[in-house]
């Protein structure tokens, strides 16, 4: 199958690929990118462990064909620290031990992030049901909702 | 996942003239029914026709006439974040806001849940009840037609070859009425529904019912309006009385199965119960600040 060039923004630097149609976005991210931050668990939109940002809306990239996104903005779990600076939700997660085998955690905070910058206030249910769509197997929910309200207090802090 | 060639026109006009030609064309909206059934082998196609640029199936827009206007492969979230829609349909925003989870809400449309045609699926019998529209496009024109009369099965809707949904028109709520929808899962968010109910009530200031929809999914191979129910609570007080009725009319219309979601007499309870609740839930927020 023939491959199709695509031209996007990635973790804020521009990116060139060739795909074929059927190629996911995630499968692109990982192997052909190099980025194995986002993870793959269902591949069918049900785990939340491939979430990423694509033009400023939380997806699956498991359910995203990366010949779509020519022209887009994409985040992924890479390009959320700054530089060496880890972000308060990445501080948070450790601080909270919010993690055992950490398939999971770079989909919550993407999640995550998309939540807390759109509502820096959001309560406890609002985050356990955004954060729906995003599955753990070992840590249980607890510790990450708490790592989020943790990261959610700090975010506020720093931004007045 | 098979191969298939991909393309993403720009205008309606490119669109129809990819359809057809013997090829298996799939319409690619937000991709959270395709892509998986692709992936599962569960569906195959020669082209994937992605709608999303273009521009008329992605606006919202409240015409003129107060009219709701969702392009069909507008993104779930960008239907429900609109205050406005909120205010005004906020059963719309009951259906929309628990398909899949946020990531699915953000990429799913309701043309693409509609099309998809599962029996199951929550925004049909929400849109039913509120009297929802679907505009349809072809290369020969445009047509009209309820979103009660697009389901033919499970799986199957009633698009005719070279055709594409363009756009869900949701009309306004007339005064003193309001709709309602929820259906039942076993947990608290990203299930399928067992059974699903939604209502629509109109009520006179002396509490007469003077108008009522009730839709029913997930128990029948397609969503049901059940007209029986919307009779029986014709001209009655609203009320505890005409919604148990009501409620009867709504399991006696199912036609449920037994699968693992649920038996049939599971859900044949269910959507009696769940009426009855959406039939409250629409009659307060009808009422609300009388
Ligand atoms: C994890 C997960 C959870 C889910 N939970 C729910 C749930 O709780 N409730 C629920 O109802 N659904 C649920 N769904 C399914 C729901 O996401 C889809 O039904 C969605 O709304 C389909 O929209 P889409 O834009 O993604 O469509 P797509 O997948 O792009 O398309 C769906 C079908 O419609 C066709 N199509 C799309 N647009 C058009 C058009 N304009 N004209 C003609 N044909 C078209 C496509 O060819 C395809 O056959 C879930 C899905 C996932 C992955
Ligand atoms: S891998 Fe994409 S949602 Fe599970
Ligand atoms: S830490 Fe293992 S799945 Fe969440």
């Amino acid at each position: 199958m023939r491959r199709t060039q695509v031209q996007a923004r990635l973790n804020g630097a521009d990116v060139d690929f060739l795909c074929e149609p059927r190629q996911s976005l995630l499968e692109i991210l990982r192997d052909e990118l190099g980025l194995t931050g986002t993870k793959e668990g269902c591949s069918n939109g049900n785990c939340g462990a491939c979430s990423v940002m694509l033009n400023g809306r939380l997806v699956n990239a498991c359910c995203v064909l990366a010949v779509e996104t020519d022209g887009a903005d994409i985040l992924t779990i890479e390009g959320v620290a700054d530089g060496d600076q880890l972000h308060p939700l990445q501080q948070a997660f450790l601080e909270e031990a919010a993690l055992q085998c950490g398939i999971c955690t770079p989909g919550f905070i993407i999640a995550a992030k998309a939540l807390l910058e759109r509502e820096p206030d959001a309560t406890e249910e609002r985050i356990r049901y955004w954060l729906a769509g995003n599955l753990c197997r070992c840590t249980g929910y607890d510790k990450i909702v708490k790592a989020v309200q943790r990261a959610g207090v700090q975010m506020k802090g720093s931004a007045s | 996942m098979e191969a298939f060639e991909y393309v993403a026109p720009r205008t309606l006009a490119d669109a129809y003239s990819l359809l057809g030609n013997g090829r298996r064309v799939a319409a690619l909206a937000g991709g959270t029914d395709l892509i998986v059934q692709l992936r599962e082998a569960r569906r195959s196609c020669d082209l994937v026709l992605d709608l999303k640029r273009i521009p008329e199936l992605r606006v919202v827009t409240i015409a003129a006439d107060g009219s709701l206007q969702v392009g069909a492969a507008a993104p779930l979230a960008d239907v429900y974040e609109i205050p406005e829609v909120r205010r005004r349909w906020p059963a719309l925003v009951d259906a929309a806001s628990i398909i899949g989870g946020t990531a699915v809400q953000g990429r799913a449309s309701l043309g693409g849940n509609l099309c998809n045609a599962s029996p199951a699926a929550d925004s049909p019998p929400a849109l039913m009840v509120m009297g929802a529209r679907l505009r349809i496009g072809s290369a020969a024109g445009t047509r009209e037609l309820p979103v009660g009369e697009f389901f033919a099965g499970p799986g199957q809707n009633t698009l005719l070859p070279g055709e594409l949904l363009l756009e869900v028109i949701v009309p306004p709520m007339p005064a003193h009425s309001a709709a309602f929808y929820h259906r039942f899962i076993p947990r608290n968010e990203m299930d399928i529904a067992v059974a699903s109910a939604g209502a629509w009530l109109q009520v006179g200031s002396d509490g007469t019912i003077e108008g009522a929809r009730i839709a029913i999914g997930a128990v029948a191979p397609t969503p049901l309006m059940v007209p029986a129910a919307a009779q029986a609570l014709h001209g009655r007080k609203a009320g505890a009385e005409a919604f148990a009725l009501a409620a009867q009319e709504a399991a006696s219309a199912a036609r449920p199965i037994t699968d693992m979601r649920g038996s049939a007499a599971q859900r044949r309870h269910l959507v009696g119960v769940l009426a009855r609740r959406a039939l409250e839930r629409a009659h307060q927020r009808a009422t609300e600040g009388r």
